[in-house]
């Protein structure tokens, strides 16, 4: 029984990764940077989240939504000071200025709310189910985690696949020059996608802070880079590939933590990213991108 | 040899080793003089491995154009395995300089076989599967070194993993798990820290300018046309990381052995990511711009402490400029456009001057 709820908090971890992944995923295929400031605007979510329930007493759907809002502006203005006059910039130059967002993210939020940690209470509740007579109990936020993750995840698969402007974002992925000559304007997709990753971080945040209750400025720094390693894992710029990648990297960390030892947790999911990654060097669902002479 | 007639490379490389060679006379004036804060005096051996580290970095990033997200894992192997011979020779000879040395080049073998190590299976990626590969291993030998234990006594080194199970008696613990390296013979020294980055230059430069640092540059700039003139990827790839390994681990032991104590995850990420910075701020492949870079940046926050809690967030504003200004087309035209009228106001101003004095 232990097995199935270990396997249960493993899916639940998996999924917030999936959902923290599917920001980098989405942001990288269409921009082709990665966006090292995201694990951060899951914290600046969190935050949000944290003050509009807890301080002013809000219903938790209003903080969670008011916190979606928040991190949805903030990813824009985000791209638009910092991302937007790098787009013919090298790659590198995109990957330090997001570092420098990254840095100030945290040190903003940390002369805002100060460094000491506040405990988050779960906007879920505390409750749980039980099962086999209660041989197996699962609680409520582990639930509506998974849940969550399921519906974002089909959501944004037909989002992207059916509708008008998941038409554009893939044509601008697949080929920046081609889509501008179809008149689709680049800058706008770009700054939607940012939009859409954000207001998944602010979820993300506020499910990982009622799982793992303690809130401080670099909160979504270590969450940050996993689901990044989730997002290569299952083929960087495929959705289906970081929930694989997400639910399997959480599932692996779980594991080693209750079966191996909770200590090198962290350098056992690395060690099985490696392995994956020399299999397979594109990753799980990655596609195979051949070189042209 | 006249400046003039030299080729560029040469002269170039000439000008920064005598940028540093003047930077470190200046500096033992200025401690002989006693002009010098006593923090800055404590930064001093930092950014000699911080510099050493932002050039081996370079060596990766710029020369053989792999980014590695990993490179303070080098630094944590070398450190640790080199204050580890440190400890145990320390207690048979009191040569601090040969300790050093010693400890450095056991260290910087340590961190070279860990890159052999690490560069055989990450090689063989590109891009940013390499990148993350690399942060990786990075965060696997931080797990590692955590949760370590070393002790030594009279009958040699005790070693184990995860949980503390050293039967010793007496003796001593030279790396006690999260605690990291305790107990460390403070023996760096200003003067070494300068050796070391003139040994790694000069390293560097040579290797560079050779029939090897060709190849490896031409593989940065197109892998097929260099495998179609028959270099080998591999191996060239491989030479060029597992230096830049080498040279991390020895400034790692430089770095630590400034301390008394170093944690293991003093190592981490985010010191990773800090290099970085120095090198892509410096400019990709340039050693010069690498040594300014981590010397500016490393000052830098100390000097910002008198703001205290803004430093972090000027900083972090800084570096985005920065990357904007450089990178940015029309920021850069503003800015050389700007600069130029400036510098043509100045020779305006001389012109006049001559002429008055005419």
């Amino acid at each position: 029984m232990s097995f199935l709820s270990n396997l249960i908090s493993g899916i639940s971890l998996g999924s917030v990764y999936a959902i923290i992944a599917l920001g980098y995923t989405m942001v990288y295929g269409i921009a082709k940077m990665l966006n090292f400031a995201h694990g951060d605007v899951i914290m600046v979510g969190a935050y949000i989240c944290f003050f509009a329930t807890m301080r002013y007493g809000m219903h938790p759907i209003i903080g969670v939504l008011l916190s979606m809002i928040v991190c949805t502006l903030l990813g824009i203005v985000i791209d638009r000071l910092a991302y937007k006059p790098l787009r013919q910039a090298p790659a590198l130059a995109v990957l330090i200025t997001a570092i420098g967002m990254s840095y100030f993210l945290q040190n903003s939020a940390q002369l805002l709310w100060t460094s000491s940690p506040k405990v988050f209470q779960s906007v879920i509740g505390n409750g749980s189910i039980k099962l086999f007579d209660g041989a197996l109990s699962i609680s409520y936020v582990t639930l509506v985690t998974i849940v969550v993750c399921i519906v974002i995840m089909i959501g944004l698969v037909l989002f992207v696949n059916k509708t008008k402007i998941g038409k554009s974002m893939r044509a601008v992925s697949e080929d920046k020059g081609a889509a501008q000559l179809m008149g689709i304007n680049v800058n706008t997709t770009i700054s939607l996608t940012f939009a859409i990753g954000s207001a998944l971080a602010a979820i993300a945040g506020v499910l990982l802070c009622s799982a793992y209750p303690t809130l401080t400025p670099t909160t979504g720094a270590m969450p940050g880079i996993k689901a990044f390693t989730a997002a290569v894992f299952g083929g960087i710029g495929s959705i289906p590939g970081a929930l694989i990648g997400g639910i399997l990297l959480g599932i692996i960390e779980i594991f080693a933590k209750a079966y191996i030892t909770t200590q090198l947790s962290d350098a056992i999911v690395f060690a099985v990213l490696i392995v994956v990654l020399i299999v397979k060097p594109t990753g799980l669902l990655g596609k195979k991108i051949s070189e042209k002479v | 040899m006249k400046l003039k007639t030299m080729n560029k490379t040469t002269r170039s490389n000439m000008i920064t080793y005598a940028m540093v060679i003047i930077a470190f006379v200046i500096v033992q004036i200025m401690l002989g003089t006693g002009n010098i804060s006593s923090r800055l005096q404590g930064q001093l051996v930092p950014i000699c491995a911080y510099i050493v580290m932002a050039i081996s970095l370079n060596l990766t990033v710029g020369v053989l154009g792999e980014l590695s997200l990993g490179h303070a894992g080098f630094m944590s192997a070398g450190a640790f395995s080199g204050i580890v011979v440190a400890s145990c020779l320390s207690q048979n000879t009191s040569n601090e300089i040969l300790v050093l040395v010693l400890s450095m080049l056991v260290g910087g073998v340590v961190a070279a076989i860990v890159g052999v190590i690490v560069g055989v299976p990450v090689l063989r990626l590109s891009g940013d599967y390499l990148a993350i590969v690399t942060l990786a291993f990075g965060e696997i030998i931080k797990g590692i070194v955590n949760n370590l234990y070393v002790g030594l006594d009279g009958s040699g080194l005790h070693i184990s993993l995860i949980k503390n199970t050293l039967q010793m008696d007496g003796g001593k613990v030279l790396i006690n798990g999260p605690m990291g390296l305790t107990g460390i013979p403070r023996i760096a020294s200003f003067t070494v820290g300068f050796i070391l980055i003139m040994v790694c230059l000069f390293v560097i430069f040579n290797l560079v300018n050779s029939k090897s640092g060709r190849a490896i540059m031409a593989l940065r700039d197109n892998k097929i046309a260099a495998q179609s003139v028959g270099i080998n990827i591999t191996n060239y790839k491989l030479m060029a990381f597992v230096i830049s390994a080498a040279m991390a681990g020895m400034a790692g032991v430089l770095f630590a052995a400034n301390f008394s104590t170093v944690v293991a995850s003093k190592f981490d990420f985010n010191t990773s990511i800090l290099i970085l910075v120095f090198v892509v701020l410096g400019g990709l492949g340039n050693m010069r711009g690498s040594i300014i870079a981590a010397t500016v940046l490393t000052v830098l926050p100390e000097v910002l402490r008198s703001f205290s809690d803004y430093r972090m967030l000027v900083y972090a504003v800084v570096l985005i400029v920065m990357m904007l200004a450089t990178n940015n087309p029309t920021l850069k035209n503003g800015l050389n456009l700007a600069w130029s009228k400036i510098a043509g106001l100045f020779r305006k101003n001389t012109e006049k001057g001559e002429q008055a004095n005419v």
